[in-house]
């Protein structure tokens, strides 16, 4: 078989990779700008404790933050027997419990990229937006988000390639099952552990690599285009 | 307008009451920190006072009794900063028509074009913020505050960052807006040349509270208010017009009453009214006619008060027709025996001519009515 020739398996990881990665990114991405934004502009009792708890994933183990998950998301978890019971839906050892995973893991690094960008944005032009007759609502949309754009990118791109590489709280809530919900670094993992693995596992790497490369240089492309705009 | 706000800011308290005309510019001045910023943002809406009122042309903007507190777009205030703070991430064009596309057609009474042809930016509107210099940004700045169609501007030391010569690039706009639009500016300067160009009433404020309010001219001439002017702009203020605008050395004439000035070359025509500020340094005094001078503008007039606040230096007071105030040595003032009632001469060696007038003053004399 050719080098090149990818099996069944690896382009099941491949798609399933870049499927829950882009989920995992445009869930967290509108939740992401509007804690962002809260722990830029507010300042209220807890903000220290709310602050901690997102960037929590990013300090305890992997695997702690999956099997939190389990617990708690698991179908007999607290929340997630209720959402079974009167929602219907599963997420644990499925690909929406991957996306969860991925999404959880990659949230504090998208929150601090737009929280940095927010602050950098000068609160004097929303002023000067609200007096020219925009409400707030308008101000947030046609100032603040426009100027918060590149931080969104650098944010955006972060939490992607966070989500690709998601293994430890994956594997931990949702398993490590074929086609369902083995990402491309489970699949890396299993290949690794059986013989003659290694070439799959080779290629699998390399691909990752390609991704990674290409989601960095996009983002890169992306900034400068914007931060020139900007500059006029 | 009127304005009556209390707000407390740290150990700062801005407590602020004054009514300012309807149209025409009021000049809100005093030193930096006096809390003229503070009072515009809150006529603005971006700044809540702790108590108080304010309203445009009987519409009430606050009401802390009443519990009216409108938000700033709903204030129709147009608000010129000192920053310009034009929207980076739009054209010039987009800057401009950002608030007019937010304007009700029906409160609509400027037009994009007038608005662009009278700050002459028509060149400028599609080009980026950063791509404008000062004055320019500044024009910006005027003309996207001008087309919310507002009931009021407030202009926040808008020529501050700028060089002289842009400056005078950005000041006749000024002074034509509140005329040809009959909107009525709220402009916070400390800088009495520009108010003396712009102003038609001046508001004084110190350490967050109005001392005085009324004719510029009144009260920059006003001895008790001197301590509150910034120690430079001590001096006089006059009013008159001008006489022969060139005379056969080049220089212009002004004539104030039955008193003549000569300065140096004015550009204005024959008739046009004209302020003149004397600063106090500027002006010697001596006890017999100097003959064989430098000075052009030599008065005789009689002393009416001296103020010695214990320093160096003295004021002296001197009626030539006009008060005219003399920054002297108190060493100068016990040798030359100065005291109420002496006549004297005094010599005034520069003045600073102002083409600004009371309001549409200048307009009506141009065309001739």
């Amino acid at each position: 078989m050719h080098f090149w020739q990818l099996t069944e398996v690896e382009i099941e990881a491949l798609k399933l990779s870049l499927k829950v990665s882009l989920w995992s990114v445009a869930i967290s991405l509108p939740v992401g700008i509007i804690l962002a934004w809260i722990l830029a502009r507010k300042n209220f009792p807890g903000k220290n404790i709310l602050d901690g708890i997102i960037h929590l994933p990013l300090v305890i183990p992997p695997v702690v933050t999956g099997y939190l998950l389990l617990v708690l998301l698991g179908r007999n978890g607290i929340i997630g027997a209720f959402l079974y019971k009167y929602a219907g839906i599963v997420l644990a050892f499925n690909w929406k419990g991957a996306v969860l995973a991925a999404a959880v893991m990659a949230f504090p690094l998208l929150v601090r990229s737009v929280r940095l960008s927010l602050e950098g944005v000068d609160q004097g032009l929303e002023a000067a937006a609200r007096t020219l007759g925009a409400g707030p609502l308008r101000v947030f949309f046609t100032v603040t988000l426009p100027l918060t754009i590149p931080g969104i990118i650098t944010g955006m791109i972060l939490a992607f390639a966070r989500s690709l590489g998601e293994f430890g709280a994956t594997i931990t809530f949702v398993s490590n099952i074929q086609g369902v919900t083995q990402t491309i670094p489970l699949a890396l993992y299993t290949l690794t552990q059986v013989p003659n693995g290694e070439i799959g596992a080779m290629r699998l790497c390399i691909i990752s690599i390609v991704i990674a490369m290409a989601a960095l240089l996009c983002s890169e492309l992306l900034s400068r285009r914007f931060s020139a705009r900007l500059k006029g | 307008m009127k304005v009556d706000v209390r707000r407390k800011q740290g150990d700062f308290t801005v407590n602020a009451g004054f009514s300012g005309a309807e149209s025409g510019v009021t000049a809100l001045y005093g030193h930096s920190g006096a809390g003229k910023t503070s009072v515009i943002n809150m006529v603005s809406g971006l700044v809540k006072p702790d108590r108080g009122h304010i309203s445009v042309k009987e519409l009430c903007l606050f009401d802390s009794e009443k519990r009216i507190n409108l938000p700033p777009e709903r204030r129709r205030v147009g608000y010129v900063f000192q920053e310009g703070r034009l929207l980076p991430h739009l054209s010039v064009r987009s800057n401009l028509t950002y608030g007019f596309k937010l304007t009700p057609q029906e409160l609509r009474f400027v037009s994009f074009d007038s608005v662009v042809q009278l700050l002459g930016i028509g060149h400028l509107l599609d080009r980026r913020p950063s791509r404008l210099s000062g004055g320019e940004k500044q024009r910006v700045a005027i003309g996207r505050a001008l087309l919310t169609s507002p009931a009021m501007l407030l202009m926040d030391e808008p020529l501050a960052s700028l060089d002289p010569q842009r400056k005078n690039e950005v000041l006749p706009f000024i002074s034509r807006l509140s005329r040809e639009y009959e909107i009525p500016i709220l402009y916070v300067s400390h800088l009495i040349d520009e108010i003396l160009n712009l102003a038609d009433q001046l508001v004084i404020m110190d350490q967050g509270e109005v001392i005085a309010s009324g004719d510029p001219e009144d009260l920059l001439s006003r001895p008790d208010l001197q301590k509150h002017i910034s120690i430079d702009d001590h001096g006089s203020v006059i009013s008159g017009i001008v006489d022969e605008p060139s005379d056969g050395a080049g220089l212009t004439q002004l004539r104030f009453g039955s008193l003549k000035m000569t300065v140096a070359p004015v550009q204005a025509p024959k008739g046009m009214p004209i302020r003149v500020r004397i600063a106090a340094k500027h002006v010697g005094i001596a006890l017999k006619k100097p003959e064989d001078t430098s000075f052009h503008n030599i008065f005789r007039g009689k002393i009416r008060s001296i103020v010695d606040d214990g320093g160096a230096f003295v004021d002296v007071y001197v009626d030539i027709g006009r008060l005219l105030l003399s920054r002297i040595t108190r060493h100068s003032c016990h040798r030359l025996d100065l005291h109420e009632g002496k006549e004297v001469y005094t010599m005034i060696k520069s003045v600073a001519v102002s083409l600004g007038g009371s309001n549409g003053r200048q307009e009506k004399i141009l065309q001739g009515k």
